[in-house]
């Protein structure tokens, strides 16, 4: 296909064109209808590639002179398409972040993650989990003279919730490729500090892929290996075992055998105790149902900065809103979904962190857990 | 008199997903379901001996195309004491659905001129992914656990088919589709995973049927 240029100069020449294009149904750049064309004016034809020598014998025969705008119109479209993979100066080689991947594949992307941005990013151990494996979160900081307050952010505290952990990583790779380019994401920068965790939970997500899609919990075993899994979201320290919980190991709210009782637990609480002081606004990653969740579950009386935190929620459910129209409820757990005592959100709130919240991501139930790959780049756009 | 509640509220949510689940089954077919988009408005009632009525305003979208919403009003009672006994659900529908009658003939055909019974696993697969050819039998199964789901929930749960583990042709001599699938739920308040039989009965012009359908038992965690 080609797009011809041409001034008409006439009234007969003008009367001519419009022909052509009613006839021959040409695609009309500029103008946009066969009425608007002027003598005098700019004409920009698509013509279609098997019509091109009949149009321009037809403009030869009545002396209408065109230049050639686009020679070809097809290759201009494969030029301006994206590469399917984008280039990936700054994170790794060939890593595909609408896929979801293992475990292993995440602990290997971490250390080239720090490897390609030692300058920006360090690895740290937080702790074990109840089968031994490492946990690790990702402290993005900009070397600067002065203390900078934390943003945490944890992914995969349930194992089934695999879009969370596919969150975190589009999250770390979208501020390093763009905190030089990006100015927001550069003031960032220059005042906080985030921590990630791209999987809390990490016993849990691997027995997701290996066994059991929908499982929730960790891999604690009980009652002599015959049962396993405490729900890390109701192990936490705030209103222990009071609601919304289940004492038995085999509910998937069971609440473990006491506050902190799971490795993964102590290992996110104790560091987050340790830093309390610096950390500004702790964020818990789940899905699903499109909500951002303020405090509590475990009662309905109202934190104490409940308007900040409510409005502070709002404007964020707006933002992602605008992306591509994806609605969120906002509100407490306890009005909103269940009541439920001993989650982590709760718990950095009555330690004093002031901004607390959990995200649940897409969808809305249709596919639930099982979110298919190709929602997994909308839903990180929209929740950046 | 009837009290006025937000419509973010755990127990309109609820009784919404239950309406949706009722209207989705009435309605629905392998080439069209309907899943709930929002809630407009919410009242509540109670009704003395009787139970306790919700009256909702509810906006639905279609599955395959969520772009097409229908508006949707629905009265949804709990029924007081006996939780055996199903709620009562009554709508009516603002709208127009999409036609899909060409679609339904033609999965209707293939599955007829199968040689052998179709039996499928695992839709979604553990990465969200369903074939198109198993995508009718996926909205069956989504548009048959909307009975499902209505039959069992309380004022306490909120049902969500999570996935289809295994779905099975029954061949028959009458002029009727039958597929026997054992389904995933996914309960919201107690976060379980529920296993689920049911056998499902469809045919272009007379809708979609359970004709039978039971709780399965959770195999013991390893």
């Amino acid at each position: 296909d080609q797009v011809l240029h041409i001034v008409p100069e006439t009234f007969q020449q003008v009367q001519h064109l419009q022909h052509l294009c009613s006839t021959l149904l040409l695609d009309l750049w500029k103008p946009l209808q066969p009425e608007d064309i002027w003598a005098g004016e700019d004409l920009h034809i698509r013509v279609p590639a098997p019509l091109v020598q009949e149009v321009k014998d037809s403009l030869a025969q009545h002396m209408i002179s065109y230049k050639v705008l686009i020679p070809d119109v097809q290759k201009l479209v494969d030029q301006s398409m994206p590469r399917e993979r984008s280039s990936h100066r700054q994170v790794p080689e060939g890593y595909v972040y609408t896929q979801y991947h293992p475990m292993e594949k995440i602990y290997q992307w971490m250390s080239q993650i720090q490897e390609s941005n030692s300058e920006l990013v360090t690895q740290h151990y937080l702790g074990k989990t109840i089968e031994n494996r490492t946990m690790y979160y990702l402290q993005i900081s900009q070397p600067s003279d002065k203390t900078k307050k934390i943003i945490w952010m944890d992914c995969g505290i349930h194992a089934r919730e695999w879009i969370s952990p596919a969150f975190c990583q589009w999250f770390v790779k979208e501020i390093l490729q763009n905190y030089k380019s990006d100015p927001k994401i550069s003031r960032f920068l220059q005042n906080l500090d985030f921590y990630v965790v791209p999987v809390l939970n990490i016993d849990g997500y691997i027995y997701s892929w290996e066994k059991d899609r929908l499982w929730r919990k960790n891999r604690s075993p009980h009652m002599n290996g015959t049962c396993y899994g405490t729900d890390l979201n109701r192990n936490f320290n705030s209103s222990w075992g009071s609601i919304g919980v289940s004492y038995n190991c085999s509910s998937e709210i069971f609440c473990g055998s006491g506050p902190e009782s799971e490795p993964e637990t102590r290992a996110v609480a104790q560091f987050i105790e340790r830093k309390k002081n610096d950390i500004l606004c702790y964020l818990t990653i789940h899905s699903y149902g499109q909500y951002i969740l303020t405090p509590y579950g475990s009662t309905t009386k109202p934190p104490s900065n409940s308007e900040e935190l409510m409005h502070v929620a709002e404007k964020a459910a707006a933002a992602l809103m605008g992306k591509y129209g994806t609605s969120y409820e906002v509100g407490p757990t306890s009005l909103i979904l269940y009541s439920n005592s001993g989650s982590s959100r709760d718990w950095a709130h009555m330690i004093g962190i002031p901004f607390s919240y959990t995200f649940e991501l897409r969808d809305n139930g249709t596919h639930g857990f099982v979110l298919p790959p190709d929602q997994i780049q909308p839903t990180c756009e929209e929740t950046m | 008199a009837a009290m006025e509640l937000p419509p973010s509220h755990y127990s309109v949510t609820r009784a919404a997903a239950l309406a949706a689940g009722y209207v989705c089954h009435r309605l629905g077919g392998p080439g069209h379901g309907l899943a709930l988009r929002a809630v407009r408005h919410a009242r509540r009632q109670d009704i003395d001996g009787v139970g306790r009525k919700y009256y909702l305003e509810l906006v639905l979208e279609d599955i395959m195309d969520n772009d097409r919403t229908v508006n949707c009003t629905a009265e949804v009672l709990y029924h007081l004491g006996n939780k055996n006994i199903a709620p009562d659900v009554q709508f009516t529908i603002e709208g127009e659905l999409k036609n899909t009658d060409e679609a339904d003939n033609i999965f209707y055909n293939r599955v007829k001129s199968l040689e052998k019974e179709l039996v499928a696993e695992n839709i979604p697969d553990s990465h969200g992914n369903v074939s198109p050819e198993m995508q009718p039998i996926q909205l069956l199964a989504w548009v048959a656990s909307g009975y499902v789901i209505w039959q069992n929930s309380t004022e306490n749960t909120k049902f969500q088919l999570a996935q289809i583990k295994h779905v099975k042709q029954v061949k028959r001599s009458d002029e009727y589709l039958e597929f026997d699938y054992k389904i995933l739920l996914h309960e919201i308040v107690s976060q379980d995973i529920i296993p689920w039989q049911m056998t499902v009965l469809w045919h272009p012009q007379h809708g979609v049927q359970v004709t039978r359908d039971s709780r399965q038992p959770k195999h013991a965690s390893e």
